[in-house]
C-alpha cells in the first residue's frame, strides 16, 4: 500500500515544530502502524535524512508507550486500541495520514512525536501505593476480598498509563488516568487507610501539573486501550467529595 | 491555588471541586427551570393573562419567594462565574492545538458545544432580565406582566431569538443533566447511566418544547 504522511517534526521542547510530508510505498496491509513508520525511517536513513522519533516498546498493547495522534484521534481511527495494534489495512490505499504528538501542556515534546509523560508518574507517586509494614510475608488469604470487588478493582487496575485519555480530552484532563488508580485502590481493603488522603493528593498533583478539568465528554473512554470505564471518574468524584466533607477516620 | 484558600473550602478551588460547584448550581438551576416553566404555561390559558398576572403578582410579593429569588441570583452568578472561569482556562492545558482533531468521533455534539450554548444562554439571560426584571421591578412600568409578554412575543425578531436561545439551552441540558450526576459521582454503572440519560432527554424535551410553545402561541394568535 502507498501513503502520504504528514508528520510533525520538532527538534526539542524549545523549538517550534512543523509538518513534513513524506511518501511511503510498498507497505504490507498487515503491517502495524509502527512497522509502517519503521519502513519510512529506513527510507529516510537511506536518503541520509534524520529518521522520525516515535515512542514504542512492547508493540503488543501492554506498555502504553506508543502514543501518537493519528488523523485527529489518539491512537488512530479505531476505538480502544494502542497505536502498535493499529494495522494499515484499516486505511485506504493512497490515504494521506496526519501524525502529531499527544498535545498537552504537561506533556512537553522531547523530539518529533515523542513526549514526556512523567507528569502521570508524579500523579501516581502521590497516591498509587498502599502502606504495609515490612517483615515476613503475610499469610495468603489473610485479607478476604469478595470476587466481585476483586474483579471490579482489577478492571480499573488495567490502565497502562498511555496518556490517550489526556490526548483525546478537549481540556487535556487526566481524570480517567487518575480516577482509574483511585477507583482501583478504593475498592480493596488494602486501599482503605489512605483512601481519603490519596484522592486529595492525586487531584492536587493533577492540578499542579497543569492538566485541565473534566467536562464529562467521554472522549477518554472511547480512546482508552484498557477500556477504563467512566465509572472510574464517578468513583473519584464521590471519594473526593466525601474526603473533603467528612473527617478522615484514619487521620493520624 | 488550593493551599491559598482556607482548608474548609479550599477543595472547592481544585478542578474537581469547581466542577462540583458547577454541578450543584446546575441542578439547582434545572429545578428552577421547571418552576419557571410551570408558571409561564399559564400564559397559554387563553384568559388574556388573568391567571398569569395573578401568579406574577404572587411571585413578586411573597416573602418566601423573595428569599428564593436571592438564592436564584446567587446560583446563576456562581454558575456563570465558574463557567466563564472554565471557558477562559480551557485552552491553557493545551497551548499548542492539534492541527487535525476528529472530536466528532468520540464525543457528542451537545458535550462539544457546552461553551457555545453557555454564551448564548448568558446573552439571552441579560436580554431577558432587561426586558422583564428591570422593566417591572426597577423601572416600574405600568404594563401588566402579560402585556409585556405579549409585546415581546408578538415581535418576530424577539421570538426568533427566544426560540434559538431555548434550542441552545436544550443543547446545554442534554449534556448538562447527565454531566452533573456524573460529577456528583452518582453514575457507577451502565444501568444508572441509561436511566440518567433517558430522564435527562425527557427533561430537556419538556423544557425546550414547553418554553418554545409560548412565543409560537403568541405569534400564531397574532398572524393566523
Ligand atoms: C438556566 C440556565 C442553566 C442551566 C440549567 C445550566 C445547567 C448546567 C448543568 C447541569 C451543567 C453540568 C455541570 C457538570 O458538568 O457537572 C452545566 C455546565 C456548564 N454550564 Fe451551565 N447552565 C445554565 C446556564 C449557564 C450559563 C448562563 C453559563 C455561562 C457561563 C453556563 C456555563 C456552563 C459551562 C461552561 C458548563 C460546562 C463546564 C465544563 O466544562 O464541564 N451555564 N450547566
Ligand atoms: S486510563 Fe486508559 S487512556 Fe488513560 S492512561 Fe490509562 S490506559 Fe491510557
Ligand atoms: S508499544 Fe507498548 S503498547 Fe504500543
Amino acid at each position: 500500500m502507498r501513503f502520504t504522511l504528514r508528520v510533525w517534526r520538532q527538534k526539542d521542547a524549545k523549538s517550534p515544530g512543523q509538518f513534513e510530508t513524506y511518501e511511503v510505498d510498498g507497505v504490507p496491509a498487515d503491517a502495524s502502524f509502527l512497522e509502517m513508520l519503521d519502513i519510512l525511517n529506513e527510507k529516510l536513513i537511506k536518503e541520509g535524512k534524520e529518521p522520525v522519533a516515535f515512542d514504542h516498546d512492547c508493540r503488543e498493547g501492554i506498555c502504553g508507550s506508543c502514543g501518537l495522534f493519528i488523523n485527529g484521534r489518539a491512537h488512530g481511527p479505531l476505538p480502544n486500541i494502542t497505536t502498535c495494534r493499529l494495522y494499515m489495512r484499516h486505511f485506504k490505499d493512497g490515504d494521506t495520514i496526519t501524525i502529531e504528538p499527544f498535545r498537552a501542556r504537561p506533556f512537553p515534546v522531547i523530539k518529533d512525536l515523542v513526549v514526556d509523560r512523567s507528569a502521570l508518574d508524579r500523579i501516581i507517586q502521590k497516591g498509587g501505593y498502599i502502606s504495609v509494614n515490612t517483615g515476613s510475608a503475610p499469610d495468603a488469604n489473610s485479607i478476604p476480598i469478595a470476587k466481585a470487588a476483586a474483579d471490579r478493582a482489577f478492571d480499573y487496575a488495567t490502565c497502562i498509563g498511555c496518556g490517550a485519555c489526556v490526548a483525546a480530552c478537549k481540556n487535556a484532563s487526566a481524570m480517567l488516568f487518575t480516577s482509574a488508580k483511585v477507583a482501583h485502590l478504593a475498592l480493596l481493603p488494602q486501599g482503605q487507610p489512605e483512601r481519603r488522603e490519596r484522592v486529595k493528593r492525586m487531584v492536587a498533583q493533577m492540578d499542579a501539573e497543569g492538566f485541565g478539568h473534566c467536562s464529562n465528554t467521554g472522549a477518554c473512554a472511547v480512546e482508552c486501550p484498557a477500556k477504563i470505564p467512566l465509572s472510574a471518574i464517578a468513583r473519584l468524584q464521590r471519594d473526593f467529595i466525601w474526603a473533603n466533607l467528612t473527617p478522615d477516620p484514619y487521620a493520624r | 491555588m488550593a493551599q491559598a484558600a482556607s482548608p474548609a473550602v479550599g477543595w472547592l478551588h481544585t478542578s474537581v471541586g469547581r466542577k462540583v460547584v458547577m454541578a450543584a448550581t446546575g441542578i439547582f438551576l434545572m429545578t428552577f427551570l421547571v418552576v419557571h416553566l410551570s408558571g409561564n404555561l399559564l400564559l397559554l390559558r387563553g384568559d388574556r393573562g388573568a391567571a398569569f398576572n395573578a401568579y406574577a403578582e404572587f411571585m413578586s410579593t411573597n416573602p418566601f419567594i423573595r428569599v428564593l429569588e436571592v438564592l436564584l441570583f446567587l446560583g446563576f452568578l456562581i454558575h456563570i462565574y465558574q463557567g466563564l472561569y472554565f471557558i477562559l482556562k480551557e485552552k491553557q492545558a493545551r497551548p499548542q492545538r492539534y492541527t487535525l482533531n476528529a472530536a466528532h468521533a468520540n464525543t457528542s455534539l451537545f458535550s462539544r458545544t457546552m461553551r457555545i450554548s453557555a454564551v448564548v444562554v448568558l446573552v439571552f439571560l441579560i436580554v431577558h432580565m432587561r426586558h422583564f426584571f428591570v422593566e417591572h421591578r426597577i423601572l416600574g412600568t405600568s404594563l401588566t406582566m402579560y402585556e409585556s409578554c405579549k409585546i415581546a412575543f408578538e415581535n418576530p425578531l424577539y421570538s426568533a431569538f427566544y426560540l434559538f436561545s431555548f434550542l441552545l439551552l436544550g443543547f446545554h441540558l442534554v449534556h448538562g443533566f447527565y454531566s452533573s450526576f456524573q460529577t456528583l459521582g452518582v453514575i457507577l454503572n451502565a444501568r444508572v447511566e441509561r436511566l440518567i440519560r433517558t430522564v435527562g432527554i425527557a427533561f430537556t424535551v419538556f423544557i425546550t418544547v414547553g418554553f418554545s410553545a409560548i412565543p409560537i402561541y403568541f405569534l400564531a394568535a397574532k398572524y393566523f
